[in-house]
């Protein structure tokens, strides 16, 4: 594998793969693509150790079963948190941003241990968050609004070493007023739709943080029409 | 064995004539097909309507993610070798439809009812099945109906209560498997296909599932793929006798192959020869507008629905065969799921170098989608338009839920 091609791990897609967002490690690679930048999705299967030398994890959302198989499979091959002393780029979704923090709380009452890569905790709550939901980037940053579709039970507190992704104008998130965890360079979002489709911004940043460098916003007609409806449909 | 079915309570007979007369009403007054409002309303006068109705028939219950109207239009069919049989069509699938069905043929001995998987518990408690075939179990609307696996164990746990029922079930699909693997009496089926996406862990335990070519097992439990009583082969299926019976079905496709066999399976326990039950499910071909070819404006565009990932993986190796155009029609009502996550599990990439059109109410989310697969296309939300802007000839039209059933509705009145 040359050394410029930019890695992007799809972890556990057979396990965490239930709402389509495997089409995150695909915009990330084509947007890379068509700005010249060499990239390939790595997917890593249940029962494969994880590497720690790609450049960026994506992390998908799951059923319970599913999710309970997966922490225990990263917890015995930890090269994803090996990855992250070494600056690699994390996405995690619904599922992830339960089982990166350090526990969560099943409907059950069983507390699970979490991956403790970021600075929170996940519960049951009472009803299902369903439905679009419009939020504003914390801290300006990438442009805004975030838009996504929610599906989650779980509500999750962030401890003070993690920063909110942003602040919930319509929708849930992780409690009714943010979204999502940024931790060093992990960031975790209940959002699919997939959520990097939806936020073209949000994948660039990604990727300015795995390449370190700039990348010129890409005009896609269809993403911005898609975004603008989206928007107007949740409000 | 009854032959006809038994007398009604005076109150369900009540029910079942007001019930009825809605249906008329609705259908006169141009409200709707009639399909629901019947037995809507029969059922609030009679809650118990459904086991009053089916008390003294033979039952069979037809459920799955997939192929659940067309399996069981080719059932119905194949039991019509027996006598009169009751059957819900147009896809009205929840107990509201299975009631006005009923009502309708009061005197049917048989009765083949498609039921909603979210409802299987209810009808199956409800109808005394003597056969119930579960086809297949995969992602699908995932914000109405619930993750496959609760799906699963609420399927599982009424199975297991049966006790006079022959379960007919689909091998080759892990959930399916794992469902029906406690039940009194099963027939296990080869259909040949099955997503496998949603089944690396196993149902039960946990601990990943094993492939080798069709075999799979539990690496944790004792789950693994049962010797099958049916086999599919290429075009033809092998029976318990070891006989083989071409199929030369006039729906295309390998999941109508998968749904012939299941319903062929089905009928035979019913009572149906298997011969016989493959002669007359053959002729099915149109199942409430699916499949069939419209005519505009010297175009002819052949409609086709699918509604999840499963569904719409089998679609597309359909129509790849044929190099025509395509129509690609979204919609995201309550009733198609609201979250379209879904579309990046659907392999699009398979359309590169194709005349595609996105069409329906979400054609933007399609477009990107399309956009990413890198499949050249244009936005055209009115499907109808979609295809008369594409060169005369033939079109290939896939649409999921709301969006099939307003088009088909549209042509239909068209014509």
């Amino acid at each position: 594998m040359s050394e410029s091609t930019v890695q992007i791990a799809l972890v556990l897609p057979d396990l965490l793969g239930t709402y389509g967002d495997f089409g995150n490690a695909v915009v990330l690679e084509k947007r890379m693509t068509w700005r010249g930048i060499k990239a390939e999705i790595v997917p890593i299967n249940y029962g494969q150790p994880v590497p720690d030398s790609c450049d960026i994890y994506v992390v998908g959302g799951g059923e319970d079963t599913a999710q309970t198989l997966a922490v225990k499979h990263l917890r015995e091959h930890p090269g994803l948190q090996r990855a992250v002393t070494k600056n690699a780029v994390v996405l995690g979704v619904c599922a992830g941003i339960q089982i990166f923090g350090e526990s969560f709380t099943r409907a059950d009452n069983v507390t699970h241990p979490g991956m403790g890569l970021i600075d929170s905790t996940s519960h049951a709550g009472g009803s299902r968050a369903i439905g679009e939901v419009v939020a504003e980037p914390a801290d300006g940053l990438f442009a805004g609004p975030l838009t996504g579709f929610e599906n989650h039970q779980g509500r999750t507190v962030l401890g003070p070493a993690a920063r909110p992704l942003a602040h919930v104008k319509v929708g849930t998130g992780n409690d009714g007023s943010v979204e999502g965890a940024v931790q060093g360079r992990i960031v975790c979002t209940y959002l699919h739709g997939p959520v990097l489709p939806r936020n073209p911004a949000l994948a660039d940043m990604l990727i300015e943080w795995a390449t370190g460098t700039k990348v010129a916003p890409i005009d896609l007609p269809a993403v911005t029409a898609m975004r603008a409806e989206r928007v107007r449909a949740a409000s | 064995m009854n032959d006809s079915p038994a007398r009604l309570p005076l109150r369900t007979a009540a029910a079942v004539k007001l019930g009825n007369l809605s249906s008329t009403l609705s259908q006169k007054m141009g409200l709707g097909a009639g399909g629901m409002i019947g037995g809507r309303v029969a059922l609030k006068l009679d809650p118990q309507a459904l086991g009053h109705l089916t008390q003294g028939r033979r039952v069979a219950v037809v459920t799955g993610t997939n192929g659940k109207t067309t399996s069981t239009m080719m059932l119905a069919r194949a039991v019509g070798a027996l006598g009169e049989v009751a059957t819900n069509h147009s896809g009205a699938n929840m107990p509201d439809g299975h009631v006005t069905a009923l009502s309708k043929q009061p005197d049917a001995p048989y009765a083949v009812l498609e039921c909603d998987e979210a409802y299987f518990p209810a009808v199956s408690g409800a109808s005394n099945p003597a056969v119930a075939v579960v086809l297949n179990l995969s992602r699908d609307q995932l914000d109405r109906v619930g993750e496959v696996r609760t799906i699963e164990r609420s399927l599982r746990d009424a199975i297991s209560k049966l006790r006079n029922c022959t379960i007919i079930a689909n091998c080759d699909d892990v959930m399916v498997t794992s469902a029906a693997w406690n039940a009194a009496k099963v027939v296990w089926v080869a259909t040949g296909t099955g997503w496998h996406h949603d089944s690396a862990s196993c149902p039960r335990c946990g601990s990943p599932i094993s492939w080798q070519g069709e075999h799979w097992h539990c690496t944790g439990c004792d789950l693994a793929r049962p010797h099958p009583n049916w086999i599919t082969t290429d075009e033809a299926m092998i029976t318990p006798e070891h006989q083989k019976l071409e199929l030369r079905l006039t729906l295309p496709g390998k999941f109508n192959q998968a749904n012939a066999v299941m319903a062929a399976a089905a009928a035979y326990a019913m009572g149906v020869p298997a011969d016989e039950a493959v002669r007359r499910l053959r002729g099915v071909s149109n199942v409430s507008g699916r499949y069939r070819t419209i005519q505009r404006n010297g175009r002819s565009a052949r409609l086709l629905l699918s509604k999840n990932p499963a569904g719409w993986s089998e679609t597309l190796t359909v129509v790849k065969e044929a190099h025509h155009p395509a129509v690609l029609v979204i919609n995201a009502q309550e009733a198609d799921g609201r979250d379209l996550s879904w579309l990046w599990d659907v392999p699009f990439e398979r359309l590169q170098g194709r005349t595609v059109i996105a069409s329906g109410e979400r054609a933007t989310d399609l477009a990107v989608r399309l956009t990413y697969a890198e499949v050249q296309h244009t936005i055209v939300p009115d499907p109808l338009k979609a295809i008369d802007q594409l060169p005369q000839g033939a079109v290939e039209v896939i649409a999921n839920y709301t969006a099939f059933r307003d088009l088909n509705a549209r042509a239909a009145a068209d014509e």
